[in-house]
């Protein structure tokens, strides 16, 4: 084979292979430094500024007057709900995208952030639940929707978009229930459940954080070991049970870690609109076509929420919840990005 | 079709919260509000009447949607026209203080052309033209876009806040005979055009090259088609808020009804229509007693799983 080859070639190959994985572990280590800065600028800033070494020292547990409430009782739940959901939505929308190989099919469109968001919002309307009971909750339903959308969709030779159709029509039906939930509620409880279904870190608590972190590292961990398969199937069913994926087998497992990381985040911090949209194309624009998206698209989702919500706290007057600084700035993203992938045909 | 229509009329005018005599409904329609079944039956006419021309205008608007884009999915809720007059509206009520529904007619149909022509355009963009797949994405994507600008607008404003979420889940609750009136003349400028396109519509069916080449200007009938439709979206949800799914169903049923012929299929659609919406919003008052269920969240639920329904019959290689 080698011998057919112009002199050089492969020596070419490997220098072009060389540079993108430098490119990409570049990326990766810059990202985390970003994420980083604004995970300290979180912890200082705010109304009030705290110094950084009052901030090593609250967190190294000592009683620091005056910074201990708000750094290891406000800022620092709130920081990190935001990294620990930024990594799973970016994570659960990068593998539902790269599954369905379809940039626009990402959990916020197919239905399973709006089950989630229906299901949470009735156990506490409806039912009166609250804390782990409400995940509990979310979490089933999530599931259960995903299961049905998959078994409608299912036919010999995949998904496809059936697959992406159902899920919006589920999604309509999702959404038509949180509707309903909210007229019937109270108004304190209806103007609640607002800001929640936006998405918000608000009003963090550890509570609220370990449930998410422990998924984060079973789904996490179970989707990063399937990342081989799951750049398989990028390249088609076909040519990914050529290659010795086990298709189904993979694909039912991903789904399910997918599942599982956006329907806790969603309890958590409810459905923080496009962050499980926009982190996988952000990071493969950075990142370029190489390896394994998982890993940037969960830091990028991280950094996302991160600065969205430092900046709907504190960049204008009226507080506003992080969902809605995601949406707005995620909006004129969409569009270019649906314009190019139309264009591209579907390609990240 | 028209006696279903009537029938639907005189159920949501004899059905409600208050259960009523036949006396008390024609002691009401001569004008009385003595007693309050006459109340009740004398707030529930223009409510019929709404939900008629409302029905009415999104079937018709569904119709000629389908028509235009060739495709089986379209539906101004699927395709983001009514979020694009939802946010239009939210808008005018929040920064320049519009507080009756004659003043944000306007801002809607406005709003519904611009998402409309927007997600079409993004839409049908790449190999293929609009495809079902690509229009639905689309215009999913720009509602979520869209609902998170409404999200921006209203939630700092605690004082609108409740106006604007009961106006978004979609009613004709609040219907009364001078809200009618503003929106009518829109009403039927939006049916004339629609109904008018019916030919152009058959000719478009047949392809874009095949209508060149029987004498029809594509571009142009397209435009009078959509700007009908558009209209029709905007001044209902203007008055009712945005109702999704009616447009998408009534078509398809009245296609096994009348065939695809659109000077058939465009009419009856919008008595269809009519008579949907009259039935979910007597379903919502039967369900949800003694209060109600807004018709919005009836159609949702049983639009959906037809729209599921649809995806379901057709296969992979024309989505």
């Amino acid at each position: 084979m080698s011998a057919s080859l112009p002199l050089g070639a492969v020596e070419a190959v490997a220098a072009v292979r060389g540079r993108a994985s430098r490119r990409r572990r570049l990326v990766i280590a810059a990202l985390a430094v970003l994420i980083g800065i604004a995970f300290a600028t979180t912890l200082m800033g705010g109304r009030s500024f705290v110094p950084p070494w009052d901030v090593l020292r609250v967190l190294m547990g000592n009683d620091v007057g005056g910074a201990t409430f708000t750094v290891g009782q406000l800022r620092l739940p709130r920081a990190m709900l935001s990294i620990v959901t930024g990594l799973s939505f970016g994570l659960g929308g990068i593998a539902f995208q790269t599954l369905l190989r379809n940039p626009l099919a990402s959990p916020d469109i197919i239905g399973i952030s709006s089950s989630a968001s229906a299901a949470a919002v009735f156990a506490i309307v409806v039912l009166s639940l609250d804390g782990p009971a409400v995940s509990a909750f979310a979490v089933a339903a999530s599931l259960a929707v995903a299961l049905f959308i998959f078994v409608l969709s299912f036919r010999r030779g995949g998904f496809g978009a059936r697959l992406i159709l159902t899920g919006i029509g589920m999604a309509a039906i999702c959404e038509s229930v949180v509707l309903y939930v909210l007229s019937r509620a109270p108004a304190w409880d209806a103007a609640e459940a607002m800001r929640w279904l936006t998405g918000s870190v608000n009003g963090a608590t550890w509570a609220q954080v370990m449930p998410t972190l422990v998924t984060l590292a079973v789904a996490g961990s179970l989707l990063l070991s399937r990342a081989r398969d799951l750049e398989l199937l990028r390249l088609g069913e076909d040519m990914a049970a050529s290659l010795g994926s086990r298709v189904n087998f993979s694909r039912v497992l991903i789904l399910l870690a997918a599942v599982a990381l956006i329907a806790f985040a969603t309890a958590a911090a409810g459905p923080i609109a496009f962050v499980a949209f926009l982190s996988g194309p952000i990071a493969a624009r950075l990142v370029g076509h190489n390896g394994s998206m998982l890993i940037p698209a969960a830091l990028v989702g991280a950094l996302l929420v991160l600065v969205a919500d430092f900046c709907g706290q504190y960049a204008t007057g009226a507080r506003y919840p992080v969902g809605v600084v995601t949406g707005a700035l995620g909006a004129p993203y969409l569009v270019y990005l649906i314009i190019r992938a139309n264009r591209a045909e579907g390609a990240l | 079709m028209l006696a279903v229509l009537a029938g639907f009329c005189a159920l949501s005018v004899a059905v409600g919260a208050r259960d009523v005599t036949l006396a008390d409904i024609a002691a009401a329609f001569g004008g009385a509000t003595d007693t309050i079944a006459e109340a009740a039956v004398a707030k529930r006419i223009p409510r019929t009447i709404l939900a008629a021309l409302a029905g009415a205008a999104l079937g018709l608007a569904g119709a000629v949607m389908q028509g235009v884009t060739r495709n089986p999915l379209a539906d101004p809720g699927i395709l983001g026209v009514n979020m694009g007059a939802a946010l239009a509206v939210v808008v005018g009520i929040a920064w320049f203080g519009m507080a009756a529904a004659h003043a944000y007619i306007w801002t809607a149909i406005f709003g519904a052309a611009v998402s409309a022509l927007f997600v079409f355009a993004v839409g049908s963009l790449g190999r293929g033209g609009p495809t079902p797949l690509k229009l639905a994405l689309a215009g999913t994507a720009t509602s979520i876009a869209l609902a998170s600008f409404i999200t921006a607008v209203v939630l700092p404003r605690n004082d609108i806040a409740e106006g604007v979420r009961s106006w978004q889940v979609g009613g004709v609750g609040g219907a009364t005979f001078a809200a009618i009136g503003h929106v009518l003349p829109f009403l039927l400028v939006g049916f004339g055009l629609g109904l008018l396109s019916a030919r152009k519509l058959n000719s478009l069916a047949l392809g874009d090259e095949l209508a060149a080449g029987l004498g029809e200007r594509v571009a142009l009938a397209r435009g009078i088609a959509s700007l009908g439709a558009v209209v029709l979206c905007g001044a209902t949800t203007a008055i009712c808020g945005p109702i999704a799914f009616v447009g998408l169903l009534v078509p398809h049923f009245c296609r096994l009804l009348v065939g695809v012929d659109h000077r058939w299929l465009l009419p009856f659609s919008a008595l269809g229509g009519a008579s949907l919406l009259l039935a979910s919003d007597v379903l919502g008052r039967i369900v949800a007693r003694p209060g109600e269920l807004d018709v919005g969240i009836v159609t949702a639920f049983v639009g959906a799983p037809f729209f599921i329904w649809i995806v379901q019959r057709h296969r992979g290689r024309e989505l």
